[in-house]
């Protein structure tokens, strides 16, 4: 599993920070067995482990919906909030904006997202607000029973019969198209591609927005369902193999940079992205839509890392923020002197 | 303006005869949207005020950015009273759509100045009518044909300085103060000015018996809107996120509050120690807010009725998850939409409980400019100690227009950033919950996100929980929190601002009020005490949950009046379910709520009729 950071003390295997993977665990899941949630869990674990994120750094968002629950089951020492339906967004950017030195993780659903989540979802995206923001995609509602969501697609069956006869969103290609500087999909079952898309995820400054499609065993799991496990095995068309170099890896890799993407990341690191499909530039916007665009009118399901700007402005530098965390700055910094107040009073007069 | 009596008086051309009127008027400005009246208004207001004669001003404007009418009432008062005066004396008549409305609505033996061609005097004998060339007399004095929409408010400035006997330095002084170090711009509209004063001193004789005559009402006093008090409050209470979407009438509130933190929350570096976001809507507002105030920040978000009803669910989310935030609103005439432009006291009842389920909120309530700084930095010390949203209630009245008032005080005490575990100290503790009431006080403690300890982190959610923050549908675990937070809301009784008891113990009826509506009702005390020779007691709410002493102060009197401006009685509502059933009987209400600010007169005559007076 992990590549990148061995370390060869004896006992329980510890990160770069000295860390057991257990310190990363979380509650058990109460979601059922074999939900793809679940192995996205243990994927989320993993990457912070491997890449040493101190757990008391990160913070845990979620809106409602099996997805949401999540993140109860990973990162105990995290702090977590799991707020109401769809409004995910808006309470991680509060959160951020208070202490600009944590790592925002969200987590939400399709539902969550797509629906409503919406205006929230669009809104963040344009921001660039610096979190990583992860759908759990499955395409239905589990929590109420198995209804469509937003992101189902056109022709996909429930079991009971129902059609889904209104076109997906696509919240790649829309996350793309408002700003979002690292925007990829994967798939739960996946583990190799998900891990090394969520250690860059890590090492990214700005937004991140992940689509997971992570099959519902229970509602979206059968003949007929294009969120499937089956279905995905069998459509999953990878664009790009990712690999990860973290910056504390001393490790130096040859590659053809004819056929390989090389983008060095904010903390350092780097991320290789080795072209699956003919070409195919993960810095140009109008191009990661188009290709996402044309998947879809194959019914191909195209996984990889789309887009990435590692340079682009997030919004904690266009509010010019001071470096420390604005919750904790002292009283001195925070409330102007009597000498402000009695200025004031006197231009009033 | 067209809501005024249109009865004719009787005393026809009486006007010459009359006693002089000194430093008791009022002044209605009839313009239209977008004409830049705004300013002349603002130089008038301050020469009235430079003249050291307590003054209020007040804009009644449309919901349009420009072309339809708009008014701005200003009254002087030698008294010091500043609320809403039912009638006008003295009219500008600027806009023609409106000018014949205008002047019908004067009571006899008023004023008004008015464009020379319209002609008004044919509607009235019975008002003393100045007509000013002031179309001509502005192309005169500007010959930049774009500008003399502005500049012939200046022109009216100056005729009305004469005609009341505004001393025209202290005009100069105002004009220079609105136009601070624009010598251009200054000696243009100076110019208009001395231009309109020259006009009236030539051509009129004065006829009418308003005189504005210095006194030495103002000295050391400021004028400043409720809004901009409120900004003050929430930047000298150290607020740090602020998220917001427009509406009206809160905007300024944040434009002011914007404007100070850049002012002098700009480290040396270049550095902002704030964020201000225009949120997508007042849901993720909110949101901000309590993300925010999650993490520890002072945060604060300001709004009006339709973003209050937005706000509902998160307002239960911050309640029940215990998490401080700041909400202003600035209140305006609802339901829906309503009247956006135009002033009520109506969010009162749905704000206490907004949300479903078993949620009720923390309320402030100003009654004055200086109160809405006061509270306001009260309100984040509050918010933080409760760990709960707490509301600011104002409304277009308070927040929107110009008060006079005394000038505002540093806080003396430090900020009280509530109880937060450190990592040291949850070290010693070996370790915390979250929801656990340890002090008797029903306020947990909490730590901040970041804090470097193993056993910092907690679960913050919306769904039931138990005291540590666990996942619970258990019926004990899950009423063990739900009555802690109905002994929190008591905690918050004792610890909101107490009512302000202006007078107790002389009369058997009393009055209760809030809010802005205090301006007329201290006016209505002296006009029943002239009148009725009957001083009666009142007391005014600051705060939701209500004070003890406002049960104490019901249960003293036979009668309790309580004057407010909304329809459906919703302060008295709020006394009813906290009143036992034989101190319910005793409540009266008076209630006003046609968009205007209440009027003193009003008030006295429907008490005095209700009384039998």
């Amino acid at each position: 599993m992990a590549t990148t950071s061995a370390n060869g003390a004896t006992g329980p295997k510890v990160n770069h920070i000295g860390l057991p993977m257990v310190e990363y665990r979380g509650g058990k899941s109460t979601l059922c067995a074999g939900c793809g949630h679940n192995a996205i869990s243990e994927r989320i674990i993993d990457a912070m482990w491997e890449m040493g994120v101190q757990p008391e750094r990160v913070l845990k968002m979620s809106g409602i919906g099996c997805s949401s629950k999540s993140p109860a089951y990973f990162m105990n020492r995290a702090f977590s909030f799991n707020g109401v339906h769809g409004r995910m967004p808006s309470i991680t950017t509060g959160a951020v904006l208070a202490n600009r030195t944590m790592q925002a993780l969200g987590v939400s659903g399709d539902g969550d997202t797509a629906s409503i989540g919406m205006g929230q979802f669009v809104h963040l995206m344009r921001r660039n607000l610096p979190m990583i923001y992860i759908i759990e995609d499955n395409g239905v509602y589990g929590l109420t029973k198995g209804q469509f969501s937003a992101t189902a697609d056109i022709g996909s069956k429930l079991k009971t019969g129902v059609i889904n006869e209104l076109p997906p969103i696509d919240t790649c290609a829309l996350a793309i198209q408002l700003g979002a500087t690292f925007v990829g999909r994967s798939f739960s079952g996946d583990k190799k591609q998900l891990l090394s898309m969520l250690k860059a995820a890590i090492a990214h400054r700005g937004t991140v927005m992940l689509d997971v499609i992570s099959p519902c065993v229970t509602f979206n799991d059968h003949e007929g369902s294009t969120k499937s496990y089956k279905f995905l095995q069998e459509n999953d068309e990878p664009i790009n193999e990712i690999g990860f170099v973290a910056s504390f890896d001393d490790i130096e890799v040859d590659y053809d940079s004819g056929q390989v993407y090389s983008v060095e990341m904010h903390d350092g690191s780097q991320l290789r992205l080795r072209k699956l499909l003919e070409d195919y530039d993960p810095t140009n916007k109008a191009n990661a839509v188009r290709t996402l665009m044309e998947a879809h009118e194959k019914d191909e399901v195209l996984t990889g890392i789309f887009y990435i700007d590692a340079q682009k402005e997030t919004f904690i530098d266009q509010l010019n923020l001071v470096e420390d965390p604005l919750a904790t700055l002292p009283e001195s910094l925070v409330r102007p002197p009597k000498s402000a107040l009695e200025n004031l009073m006197a231009n009033l007069q | 303006m067209a809501s005024g009596n249109l009865a004719l008086g009787q005393e026809e051309g009486e006007s010459s005869a009359r006693p002089r009127v000194v430093n008791d008027f009022s002044i209605i400005v009839a313009t239209v949207n977008g004409s830049g009246s705004q300013s002349a208004n603002s130089v008038l207001l301050k020469s009235i005020f430079g003249m050291g004669v307590p003054v209020s001003g007040k804009n009644l404007f449309p919901s349009n950015i420009a072309g339809l009418p708009t008014w701005y009432t200003i009254r002087a008062s030698k008294d010091g009273y500043v609320a809403r005066k039912r009638e006008s004396d003295v009219l500008v008549a600027l806009n023609p759509e409106t000018a014949r409305e205008d002047i019908m609505a004067l009571p006899a033996g008023a004023v008004a100045i008015y464009e020379e061609y319209l002609n008004l005097s044919t509607y009235r004998d019975d008002v003393v009518c100045y007509p000013v060339p002031f179309d001509k007399l502005t192309q005169a004095v500007c010959p930049e044909a774009k500008l003399r929409k502005l500049v012939k408010n200046m022109v009216y400035v100056g005729v009305v300085a004469q005609l009341l006997g505004i001393d025209l330095k202290v005009v100069e002084k105002g004009v220079q103060k609105q136009f601070a170090k624009k010598q251009k711009v200054f000696d243009l509209n100076f110019g208009a000015v001395e231009t309109g004063y020259e006009y009236a001193r030539v051509n009129f004789t004065k006829r009418d018996p308003f005189f504005i005559e210095a006194m030495n009402g103002t000295a050391g006093k400021i004028i400043v809107d409720g809004n901009a008090a409120c900004g003050m409050g929430a930047v000298f209470a150290g607020v740090t996120v602020v998220a917001w979407y427009p509406i009206t009438p809160s905007t300024s509130l944040i434009e002011a509050t914007t404007d100070l933190l850049k002012k002098f929350r700009v480290t040396p570096e270049g550095k902002a120690t704030f964020a201000v976001v225009q949120a997508e809507d007042e849901l993720a507002a909110i949101g901000m807010v309590l993300g925010a105030g999650w993490a520890g920040a002072r945060s604060m978000t300001s709004t009006s009725g339709p973003g209050i009803s937005l706000m509902a669910e998160f307002a239960g989310l911050g309640y029940y998850a215990e998490i401080p935030g700041v909400i202003f609103d600035v209140q305006r005439a609802g339901p829906s939409t309503g009247m956006p432009t135009r002033t009520q006291q109506a969010d009162l009842l749905s704000t206490a409980f907004l949300s479903h389920g078993d949620t009720e909120h923390v309320i402030l309530l100003p009654g004055s400019v200086r109160e809405c700084f006061e509270l306001s930095y009260a309100a984040f010390d509050l918010a933080e100690r409760l760990q709960t949203p707490v509301f600011v209630l104002t409304d277009l009245d308070l927040g929107m227009n110009n008060w006079m008032s005394d000038p505002f005080a540093y806080p003396e005490k430090p900020l009280d950033r509530g109880k937060i575990l450190s990592a040291e100290e949850l070290e010693k503790a070996g370790g915390f919950a979250r929801y656990k009431d340890v002090n008797g006080d029903a306020i947990g403690w909490r730590t901040l996100p970041g804090t470097e300890h193993p056993k910092a982190a907690y679960f913050t959610r919306g769904s039931g929980h138990n005291a540590a923050g666990g996942y619970t549908e258990r019926p004990d675990e899950y009423q063990e929190v739900m009555d802690r937070l109905s002994r929190k809301f008591e905690s918050a009784r004792k610890l909101g601002p107490t009512p302000v008891v202006f007078r107790n113990g002389r009369s058997k009826v009393g009055f209760i009020a809030y809010g802005s509506t205090d301006f007329a009702l201290r006016e209505s005390l002296d006009q029943i005490e002239k009148e009725h020779g009957l001083a009666v007691d009142y007391l005014r709410i600051r705060a939701f949950p209500l004070a003890r002493e406002v049960h104490d102060f019901v249960a003293s009197h036979e009668r309790v009046y309580v004057v407010e401006q909304n329809r459906d009685a919703q302060m008295a509502s709020l006394l009813k379910l906290d009143l036992a059933a034989e101190q319910v009987v005793k409540l009266r209400s008076i209630l006003h709520y046609n968009g205007l600010p209440a009027d003193a007169r009003s008030i006295s005559d429907e008490f005095a009729a209700k009384e039998g007076l």
